[in-house]
C-alpha cells in the first residue's frame, strides 16, 4: 500500500508525536514543566519564523508581543477583576492590535532598518513594564490568578503541558493553513523578492502587515500560556534578550522551517537546564553555540538534517 | 531653594546640556565604532558596547594589579583591539558570504560570550576609576561640571579629528574608504579587503574601549554595561543616517542631548525611552536619518 502523505501532514503527524510520546513517559513533574517551556516557547517561535522565515522579515521585538499577552493575562484580573481566561483573550488581542497598528510604517522599512524599529519597539514596551510600577509591579513583576476551568483550578505541570501541547498542535495546523493559502504563496513569492512581487501584482503592504499580526498573535498567546502556567510575570519576559533568543530558536531550528522551530525552542530551553550545574558558564555558552550554529550550521538543524538525509537516500 | 529667576533656569540648562553632551560623547564614539565596521563589511556588530565595558573594566583590574592609570588604560585599549581583532579572525571571516540577519546574530553572540566571560575575568561588581583631573566639580555658567566631563568631550573630539585626519591623509586611511565606497573595486585595485575589514575592528575596539576608560569616571562600569550601549550606539548611527560617521557623531550627541533634557525637563522614568522613540519616529519619517543617506534598491 503506497500510502503519499503531504508533507504539511508529515509535520502536523511530528508535532502530535513530540507532544504526546514525552507526554506518556516523562518521570516527574519538573520535566513536565521543561515540556511546557519548550511548547510555550516553540508557539512564539512559530510566528516569529512566518515573519522571518517565510516572509523574510527581521524582527528583534518579538518578545515585546509576549510580554503584551502575558501582561495582559496579569493585570486585567488584578485591576479589574477579570476571569483570567478573558484577560489572555484580551491580550492576544491587544497584541494584533498594535501590531497592526504600527505594523505599517514599520514594515515599509528594511533589513538592519526593519530590525532597529522592532528593537526600538521591543524596548519600549519593557520600559512601559518597568516604569509603571503601580499598574505592574515594577521590575519585580507582579502574580497571576490561576485560571479556573469548570471548577478546576489549571496549576499542575502536567497539565501545562498538554495545554501546551495542545496549543502547539494548533499553531502549527493554523501555520500549515496560512502556508497553503495564497497568502503562503504570497509570502514567499516576497521573501524571494520584494519587487518581483510587487511587480507580479502581489499586494506586498497588506501581505508583510497580515504575517506581522498573525506573529504578533503566536506571541501573545504564548505569553498569555506563560503568565497563567508560572503564575508570575516579570519584565524580563518582554527583554531584548528574550527577543534575540527568540531569533535564536528560529535560527538554530531552521528559518522556514516549521519543526525547526520546535527543535529550537527545545534545543534553548532544555540546554540552559542541563547547564545549570555551569551556571556562571551560562551566558557564555549561549553565545558560543550561537557563534558555531551560524558558522557551521547555518541553515538551522532541521533544514541541514533533512538535506544530508536526501543527500543519503538519493543515489 | 524654588527660586525660579533667570540665573537658576540658565543653570539648569547648562547642567542638562553638559550631562547630555558628556553622555551623548560616548553614544558617539560607540555609533562611529559601529560606522566604521558597518562601512568596511556592511555588518552591523552588536558588540560595539563590549568593548567599552572591556575598556573601563581593564583598566580597573589593571589599575588594582598595581599599573599606574595611564599604563593600564594604554594596556585595556590594547585587550581591546587583540580582542576586536580575535572576533574578526574567529567568527566574522568564517562566515564571509552570510546574510545580514546571520550577521546580527553573529555579532550578538559576540556579545553575550564577551558579556559572559567579563564575571568570570572580572567580577559583577560596579567599579570607579578617580578623575583624570580630580573630582573637584568646576562652576560652568552657574552649573556644576564634573571636570571629567571635559575629559570625555575633549577626547571624543580629538578622537573624531585624528580619524577624519587619518582617513583622508594616509594611504591606509585612503584604503579603508575605498573598501567602505565599493569592496568588489577595492580588491580589484589591490587592496586586501580582508585585511581592511580586520583593521576597522580593531580600530573600532579601540575607539570603544577609549570612550569606556573616558566615562568610567563619571558613570562607573560593570560587567553588564555593554549592551544598553550597544543599543543606544545602534540608534545614534540611524539618526544620524547608518554608514555617515559624521552623522553617527552628530547622533550621538543628539541622543544624549534628547535623553538629558526629557529626564531633566519631563520624567527621569522615561529617559532611556526618548532614544527608542526618536529612533523611530526617525526611521519612520526620515529613513535615511539626519545625514539623508540614500537607499537605491538594485534588481
Amino acid at each position: 500500500m503506497a500510502l503519499k502523505l503531504s508533507p504539511a501532514v508529515l509535520i502536523l503527524i511530528a508535532t502530535v508525536l513530540i507532544v504526546v510520546l514525552p507526554g506518556l513517559v516523562l518521570p516527574s513533574p519538573y520535566y513536565y514543566r521543561v515540556g511546557a517551556l519548550v511548547f510555550i516557547s516553540a508557539l512564539a517561535v512559530i510566528g516569529l519564523n512566518l515573519l522571518m522565515g517565510y516572509a523574510g522579515q527581521v524582527s528583534l521585538g518579538h518578545a515585546g508581543f509576549f510580554a503584551i499577552g502575558a501582561y495582559g493575562t496579569a493585570i486585567l484580573p488584578a485591576q479589574l477583576g477579570w476571569p483570567p481566561l478573558l484577560a489572555a483573550a484580551t491580550g492576544v488581542v491587544l497584541a494584533a492590535a498594535l501590531a497592526f497598528a504600527i505594523g505599517r510604517p514599520i514594515l515599509r522599512l528594511r533589513g538592519q532598518h526593519l530590525a532597529v524599529a522592532t528593537l526600538g519597539i521591543g524596548m519600549l514596551i519593557t520600559m512601559v513594564l518597568n516604569a509603571e510600577v503601580a499598574i505592574t509591579g515594577g521590575p519585580d513583576g507582579m502574580a497571576v490568578a490561576r485560571a479556573t476551568v469548570f471548577g478546576f483550578k489549571l496549576r499542575a505541570p502536567e497539565t501545562w503541558y498538554w495545554i501546551s501541547g495542545g496549543l502547539l498542535i494548533l499553531g502549527v495546523v493554523a501555520a500549515l493553513n496560512l502556508l497553503n493559502s495564497p497568502t503562503g504563496r504570497a509570502l514567499r513569492a516576497l521573501h524571494d523578492s520584494e519587487v518581483a512581487a510587487e511587480v507580479l501584482g502581489i499586494d506586498v503592504t497588506r501581505y508583510k502587515l497580515v504575517v506581522f499580526v498573525a506573529a504578533s498573535v503566536y506571541a501573545a498567546v504564548a505569553g498569555a500560556a506563560l503568565a497563567l502556567f508560572s503564575g508570575h510575570v516579570t519584565p524580563d519576559v518582554g527583554s531584548f534578550l528574550r527577543s534575540v533568543e527568540f531569533v535564536t530558536m528560529a535560527v538554530i531550528g531552521g528559518l522556514g522551517s516549521i519543526l525547526g522551530s520546535i527543535v529550537g525552542a527545545a534545543v534553548l530551553v532544555i540546554l540552559p537546564q542541563v547547564l545549570t550545574v555551569f551556571q556562571e558558564y551560562e551566558t557564555l555558552v549561549l553565545g558560543v553555540m550561537i557563534i558555531l550554529f551560524m558558522i557551521f550550521l547555518r541553515g538551522g538543524i532541521v533544514p541541514g538534517l533533512a538535506a544530508r538525509l536526501t543527500a543519503r537516500l538519493t543515489p | 531653594m524654588d527660586d525660579l529667576s533667570g540665573s537658576n533656569v540658565m543653570a539648569d540648562f547648562v547642567q542638562f546640556a553638559m550631562s547630555g553632551l558628556t553622555v551623548g560623547a560616548v553614544y558617539a564614539l560607540v555609533a562611529l565604532g559601529f560606522t566604521l565596521i558597518y562601512n568596511a563589511s556592511s555588518v552591523v556588530n552588536f558588540a560595539q558596547g563590549e568593548f567599552v565595558m572591556l575598556g573601563g573594566m581593564a583598566t580597573v583590574f589593571l589599575a588594582a594589579l598595581g599599573l599606574p592609570i595611564p599604563l593600564a588604560a594604554l594596556a585595556a585599549v590594547a585587550v581591546a583591539v587583540v580582542t576586536g581583532l580575535l572576533v574578526h579572525t574567529l567568527v566574522i571571516e568564517p562566515a564571509r558570504g552570510a546574510n545580514a540577519v546571520t550577521l546580527i546574530i553573529l555579532t550578538i553572540g559576540v556579545s553575550l560570550v564577551l558579556r559572559g566571560a567579563a564575571p568570570l575575568v572580572f567580577d559583577k561588581q560596579f567599579h570607579k576609576l578617580p578623575g583624570f583631573s580630580g573630582e573637584e566639580p568646576v562652576s560652568l555658567l552657574g552649573a556644576l561640571v564634573q571636570p571629567q566631563a571635559f575629559w570625555v568631550v575633549g577626547g571624543t573630539a580629538v578622537i573624531v579629528l585624528a580619524l577624519k585626519v587619518f582617513l583622508a591623509h594616509t594611504l591606509f586611511g585612503k584604503a579603508v574608504l575605498a573598501t567602505a565606497a565599493d569592496r568588489m573595486a577595492a580588491r580589484l585595485s589591490g587592496i586586501n579587503t580582508s585585511v581592511i575589514v580586520g583593521f576597522c575592528f580593531a580600530m573600532s575596539a579601540a575607539i570603544g574601549a577609549i570612550a569606556g576608560i573616558l566615562v568610567t569616571p563619571i558613570t562607573l562600569t560593570s560587567y553588564d554595561v555593554g549592551v544598553i550601549l550597544s543599543l543606544k550606539g545602534f540608534a545614534a548611527a540611524v539618526l544620524g543616517g547608518i554608514g555617515n560617521p559624521l552623522g553617527a557623531v552628530a547622533g550621538g550627541l543628539l541622543l544624549g542631548l534628547l535623553e538629558s533634557f526629557a529626564a531633566g525637563y519631563l520624567s527621569s522614568t522615561y529617559k532611556d525611552a526618548v532614544a527608542f522613540a526618536i529612533l523611530i519616529a526617525v526611521l519612520i519619517v526620515m529613513p535615511g536619518g539626519l545625514a539623508r543617506v540614500k537607499h537605491v534598491e538594485r534588481v
